[in-house]
C-alpha cells in the first residue's frame, strides 16, 4: 500500500464517494460487476485487480516516475488506485501486460521486491527496463492518475492539476492570463 | 422526427451528417423534399448537448455510444507514403457521429480568398501537380459563404486585411477573446511589421438562434459542446431540418453501398442498421448525396462497384480518391515568463495572415499557410506527450513538466498542400473493417515544394516567438502529414467529366442523380482550414439543387 500506512478512512472511501453522477452512471453501464468490486474494494481500504504486494510495487515505480519532491508525487496524488481501477475498467486490456510485467520487474531487482530497494536502486532498475512496454505502460498510468479528474481515483484533491496550474471551473471569463490583461 | 420506411421512395437521402450533409438536409428539407440521413456514428448528445462528456479520460477512452470519433477498432485505416510500400496499420481519423466532425471541431472557419479558387491562372501551375482552377469562383460562391456564416452563426472580426476574403456583409458578431496567445502575437507583430487578426470561429459569442454564448469553458477541440455555442451541424443545421417535418436522421446506420439501376441511375443506398444486428437494409431514393467527408466519400464510391460501374461508381475519369490533400503542420514552441491559461476558451484566439498569400518568387515554393498559437488544453495529453527537452520520466520529467506547463506557447500552422495525382484514397487490399468491408488505405507523400513551406513556417514561428518574448524555443521537426480529419480535394470538381468527379453543381458526371458535396469537392485546398467554404459549397450545391428539384429534374 501507498506509503504502507494505514489509509485514512477518506482516503479509503475517498473514490466511492468522489464519483459524480454523470461518472458513475458512465462506468456503471460500461463495467458494472467490476465497479462495483472496486468500489466494495476501495471501501474495504484494498485493490480490485492487484495484489497487496503488486500494489506495493507499482506505487513504489509510480513514486519514482512521478516523485515526491519539494511538491507532491504520484504517492501523494493516489495514483496506485487510479492504476488499480483503470486495470479493470477502461484499461483492461493492459493486464495482460502488467501480469507478465511483474515477473520482468522481480528479474530486474534480482528477485527482490522492488518497493524494498532505496531509491538510487530503483531508479537503476527502471533505467534497465524502460525500453519495456510494462515500464512505458506504467509511465502512462502514472501520468494520466496525476492529471485525470479524481473522480478517477488518482490526482487525489486535484494535486496534478495544481502543479501544472490547471483550473477545471466550468466557465471563464477573459483575460485568461498574464499576457491578455489590456 | 419524422420517419420514413425504407421501401418508401424518399426524395433525398443524404450520406453523411456534418459540414456538407447537414447543410443539404436542412436546405432540402426546408424546401419541402422528404429527406433521410444517413449517419454512421452515434447520436452523441443530439438534443441533450448539456451531457456532452467534459472528461479527458472518458474523452480518450469512451465508451461506443460516447465515441464522437471514428473508431479504429472496428473501422481501421491503413497507410503508406508511396505506392511502392505495402500499407501498414494507419493513424486517420474524423468526427463520426450525428453533426460528423463539426461536434468536436476547433470551429475556425476561415473563407478561402478569391485568388484561392483560380491560383493556377493566377500564380501557375507547377510540373507534377494537380493545381487547377476551380469551376466556379469566388464571386459566385461569396453569397452562400455569407449565407452559412449567419445561418449558421460566426463570429469574426470585421476589419480590412488584404489577407481576408472581401465580404458582402461582414460577420454576425464579435470574435472570441484573442487570449494570452493573440497578444502575444501582437507583441510580435510590431516588431515584425507583421497583422494579428482574431480567430474566425463557429463558435457563438452573444445569444444566436435560441443558443446562448460562449463560457470559454475550455475542453474544446476534442469535446462535445455542452452550451451549445459551439455551431455545429447537430445543434445549428440538423433540428431545422428535422423540425420540417420533412427529415428523418438515422445515426448508426453505415452505408456500404450506394445502388444503381440497369440505366447508370443511383437508387438508393444498402446500410448496416448497428442497432439492429448489423441487418442490412435497402433505402430507396430518387436522389442520392454524399457527403461522408474526403476519405470516406471516395471509398463509398469505390465499394460501390458493378457491372456497369468496374472501377467504382462515378469513377469513369479514374480519378475518384486522388488528388488527396490533409494539409501539412509543423511550427514551435517557446516558454513565457508568465502563466498563459490557454486551456480556457477555445483552442484559437487570433491568426498571423501575412503568410496566407502566393509569394512563389520571394519563397522559392508555392502555397503559403494560416499562423495560430496554442497552449496545453488537456493535461493528460500534456502530461503524456507535451514536454520538450527533458526526460519521460523522474524527477527532471516533472520539473520540466511544471515549468512549462502554463507558460510554453505552440505556434500551430496551417499549411498548404499540393494537390497530386499519386496521394489517394482507396481500398486496402487486405484488411477489412469488422462489417467485412475493404478497410480505407491512405497513401500520401507530400510534394518537395510543401515540405519547403513547413520548414519556412518552422523558421517563421521561431522568430514570432522570440520577438514575443519567449526565452527558451523548440523548433519542430518537419514531419509530413499521415493522414487527419482536413482530408480534401479526392472528388474533385470540375468541368471536364475525363479530369473530375463532379460538375460545378457537384453532380457526379457519371451519374444523373448523384451529388457529391463535402471536402472532397475541393480542387485546391487553401490554407487548410476547409470548413467553411465545405458549408459555402453545400449552401450553393443546396440552392441550384433545389431549383431543379422543382421542375423535376435533378440532371444539372
Amino acid at each position: 500500500m501507498a506509503g504502507s500506512t494505514a489509509p485514512s478512512d477518506s482516503r479509503r472511501s475517498f473514490l466511492l464517494k468522489s464519483f459524480s453522477a454523470s461518472s458513475a452512471a458512465w462506468l456503471a453501464a460500461n463495467w458494472p460487476a467490476e465497479v462495483a468490486a472496486a468500489e466494495m474494494a476501495q471501501k474495504m481500504g484494498g485493490f480490485t485487480y492487484f495484489t497487496p504486494e503488486q500494489a506495493r510495487e507499482i506505487d513504489a515505480m509510480a513514486a519514482q516516475i512521478y516523485p515526491t519532491t519539494d511538491t507532491p508525487g504520484a504517492a501523494e496524488a493516489q495514483v496506485i488506485y487510479f492504476i488499480d481501477l483503470a486495470l479493470v475498467t477502461f484499461a483492461a486490456d493492459k493486464q495482460a501486460v502488467y501480469a507478465k510485467g511483474f515477473g520482468e520487474l522481480a528479474q530486474a531487482c534480482g528477485g527482490k521486491s522492488f518497493a524494498a530497494l532505496p531509491s538510487g536502486e530503483q531508479i537503476k532498475v527502471l533505467t534497465s527496463i524502460e525500453k519495456t512496454a510494462f515500464f512505458r505502460t506504467v509511465r502512462d498510468h502514472t501520468v494520466m492518475g496525476m492529471f485525470s479528474s479524481p473522480q478517477h481515483g488518482g490526482n487525489f484533491r486535484k494535486i496534478g492539476w495544481q502543479q501544472i496550474e490547471f483550473d477545471d471551473s466550468l466557465n471563464f471569463r477573459a483575460p485568461f492570463g498574464a499576457y491578455d490583461k489590456a | 422526427m419524422k420517419k420514413f420506411k425504407p421501401s418508401e421512395e424518399v426524395d433525398f437521402v443524404v450520406i453523411g451528417s456534418g459540414a456538407g450533409g447537414a447543410v443539404m438536409a436542412k436546405q432540402l428539407a426546408q424546401a419541402g423534399f422528404s429527406v433521410v440521413v444517413m449517419e454512421q456514428g452515434p447520436w452523441g448528445a443530439y438534443g441533450h448537448e448539456q451531457d456532452y462528456n467534459k472528461d479527458e479520460l472518458i474523452n480518450r477512452f469512451p465508451s461506443e455510444e460516447d465515441m464522437l470519433m471514428s473508431d479504429h477498432a472496428k473501422q481501421p485505416n491503413t497507410f503508406r507514403r508511396t505506392a511502392a510500400e505495402k500499407a501498414v496499420a494507419g493513424h486517420h481519423s474524423y468526427g463520426c457521429v450525428v453533426g460528423g466532425g463539426t461536434v468536436t471541431y476547433g470551429a475556425s472557419s476561415w473563407r478561402h480568398l478569391p485568388w484561392e479558387f483560380n491560383e493556377a491562372s493566377t500564380f501557375g501551375t507547377m510540373a507534377g501537380t494537380g493545381i487547377a482552377d476551380w469551376p466556379i469562383s469566388y464571386d459566385e460562391l461569396e453569397p452562400f459563404y455569407t449565407q452559412a456564416e449567419w445561418e449558421i452563426g460566426i463570429s469574426g472580426p470585421n476589419v480590412q486585411n488584404p489577407n481576408l476574403a472581401p465580404m458582402s456583409k461582414g460577420y454576425p458578431m464579435e470574435p472570441l477573446p484573442l487570449k494570452s496567445s493573440g497578444f502575444l502575437f501582437q507583441r510580435a507583430a510590431e516588431k515584425l511589421n507583421l497583422s494579428v487578426v482574431p480567430n474566425v470561429a463557429a463558435i457563438i459569442t452573444k445569444p444566436w438562434n435560441g443558443r446562448a454564448a460562449c463560457i470559454n469553458c475550455g475542453m474544446c477541440s476534442g469535446f462535445g459542446c455542452q452550451t451549445k455555442a459551439r455551431s455545429s451541424s447537430a445543434v445549428a443545421l440538423l433540428p431545422y431540418a428535422v423540425d420540417t417535418g420533412n427529415c428523418e436522421i438515422r445515426a448508426h446506420s453505415y452505408v456500404r453501398e450506394i445502388s444503381t439501376d440497369a440505366s447508370g441511375k443511383a437508387t438508393g443506398v444498402v446500410y448496416f442498421d448497428k442497432k439492429n444486428n448489423n441487418q442490412e437494409v435497402f433505402q430507396k431514393a430518387k436522389v442520392v448525396v454524399l457527403s461522408a467527408n474526403g476519405t470516406e466519400t471516395p471509398r463509398l464510391l469505390l465499394l460501390s462497384k458493378s457491372a456497369r460501374f468496374p472501377h467504382g461508381l462515378a469513377n469513369s475519369s479514374g480519378i475518384v480518391g486522388k488528388y488527396l490533400m490533409t494539409g501539412n503542420g509543423g511550427g514551435a514552441s517557446g516558454l513565457f515568463t508568465d502563466p498563459l491559461n490557454e486551456y480556457k476558451g477555445c483552442v484559437t484566439g487570433a491568426a498571423i495572415l501575412d503568410y496566407v498569400p502566393n509569394d512563389v518568387k520571394g519563397r522559392g515554393w508555392y502555397g503559403g499557410g494560416r499562423m495560430t498559437a496554442r497552449g496545453f488544453t488537456m493535461p493528460i495529453a500534456y502530461g503524456l506527450g507535451g514536454v520538450h527537452g527533458a526526460p519521460s520520466w523522474g524527477k527532471g520529467y516533472k520539473q520540466a513538466l511544471i515549468e512549462q506547463a502554463n507558460r510554453k506557447l505552440y505556434v500551430a500552422n496551417f499549411i498548404s498542400q499540393m494537390p497530386l495525382e499519386t496521394n489517394t484514397v482507396d481500398l486496402d487490399p487486405d484488411v477489412k473493417d469488422a462489417w467485412g468491408l475493404p478497410a480505407m488505405r491512405i497513401t500520401t507523400q507530400s510534394h518537395e515544394n510543401d515540405m519547403k513551406g513547413v520548414d519556412f513556417f518552422i523558421e517563421k514561428s521561431v522568430e514570432i516567438l522570440k520577438a514575443a518574448g519567449a526565452h527558451t524555443v523548440w523548433a519542430d521537426t518537419a514531419r509530413d502529414s499521415t493522414g487527419g480529419a482536413h482530408a480534401r480535394g479526392t472528388c474533385r470538381m470540375g468541368n471536364d467529366a475525363k479530369s473530375s468527379v463532379v460538375n460545378k453543381y457537384h453532380r457526379a458526371h457519371d451519374v444523373p442523380n448523384l451529388f457529391i458535396v463535402d471536402g472532397s469537392s475541393l480542387v485546391t485546398g487553401g490554407r487548410n482550414h476547409p470548413t467553411m467554404t465545405i458549408s459555402a459549397l453545400a449552401f450553393r450545391a443546396a440552392a441550384h439543387l433545389v431549383e431543379a428539384a422543382k421542375k423535376g429534374n435533378v440532371t444539372i
